[in-house]
């Protein structure tokens, strides 16, 4: 370990303001991306039940409409 | 002798092969990702000239690398869609571009805190930073250059053209530092005659190196994952897939 306490971790021998904006901005953007695209994943497969929901309605009404 | 990867033409084979690839670079990104940010901040050696400031270099490094590797990917994608005429390929151009983007967006952002401290700018105007921001817009336009064709078939020929084309600016990148005097510092790791770096500190950073490859390939999977689901979505394997609950 090369710093004695968590304050001295936290301030990087004084350089603490760009190591953690480094650091902060890296992870909010791979955070961003990962996310985002577990969310269009999430988005579609709801897209694609709700299709095939309604097709499921559609043919039921057909059926009753021949009965 | 190619016949083995022909079927992975076929988005079902693709997206098959996206599912059982996904944990071998998921596993790569967490577990590199945890022990390189930690050894990279907390353990490896304050740097003679640039005291603790350059801890930078275990994410700027990475996200630079990664994201020439990811172009590099990309054009590859977008040559085998356009001679072949292969989908799927033309789908992976789409899937890496927004990954690449955030890997350029990494490099830029981090450069500039870390220039900020040891040049006194947050930017200059320099070879490697201008071709590197270059390389930030070549990706947004591959990307709204597929979205703004309502034809996808002709929005994905355009995407990969210029995809192609872009490469041109990947050697400007690299070799920038020799070509044009510029602010920016030499290559650290490419240059193995005369070792740049301490063992201490490439250690670390190789680490890292792995853990920004996987994810850019955990990304890149789970959104090519999408883009085939779209493409394919009033196919009976989408249907079932999706009616089993996966």
């Amino acid at each position: 370990m090369q710093f004695e306490s968590l304050s001295e971790f936290l301030a990087m021998g004084g350089y603490g303001f760009y190591v953690w904006l480094s650091f902060g901005s890296c992870s909010v953007i791979l955070l961003a991306i990962f996310l985002s695209s577990l969310r269009d994943s999430k988005k579609l497969r709801n897209e694609v039940r709700a299709q095939m929901r309604r097709e499921e309605r559609i043919k039921k009404a057909k059926q009753q409409e021949q009965v | 002798m190619w016949k083995w990867l022909h079927p992975y033409a076929k988005a079902e084979r693709a997206y098959q092969l996206c599912n059982t690839l996904l944990p071998y670079f998921a596993v790569i990104t967490v577990v590199c990702l945890a022990v390189g940010w930690i050894w990279g901040l907390a353990y490896a050696p304050a740097d003679y000239q640039q005291k603790d400031s350059y801890r930078i270099i275990f994410i700027h490094v990475p996200s630079a690398i990664l994201s020439m590797g990811a172009y590099s990917s990309m054009a590859i994608a977008a040559i085998i869609a356009l001679v072949w005429q292969i989908r799927n390929a033309e789908l992976a151009v789409i899937s890496i571009a927004p990954v690449g983007a955030a890997m350029t967006a990494i490099a830029l952002i981090t450069g500039a805190a870390w220039g900020k401290p040891m040049w006194g700018a947050w930017w200059v105007w320099d070879a490697r930073l201008t071709s590197e921001l270059i390389l930030l817009f070549l990706y947004f336009g591959v990307l709204s250059l597929y979205h703004a064709f309502e034809d996808k078939k002709s929005a994905g020929r355009a995407a990969c053209i210029l995809a192609v084309v872009g490469v041109i600016n990947l050697p400007i990148i690299h070799f920038s530092v020799e070509w044009w005097n510029t602010l920016h510092q030499g290559a650290t790791i490419t240059k193995f005659d005369t070792s740049a770096i301490d063992p201490s500190m490439l250690w670390p950073l190789l680490i890292n190196i792995a853990a920004f490859a996987g994810f850019v390939g955990v990304v890149t999977l789970i959104r090519l994952k999408n883009e085939i689901l779209q493409c394919e979505k009033h196919r009976p394997w989408v249907r079932e897939l999706i009616g089993r609950g996966e």
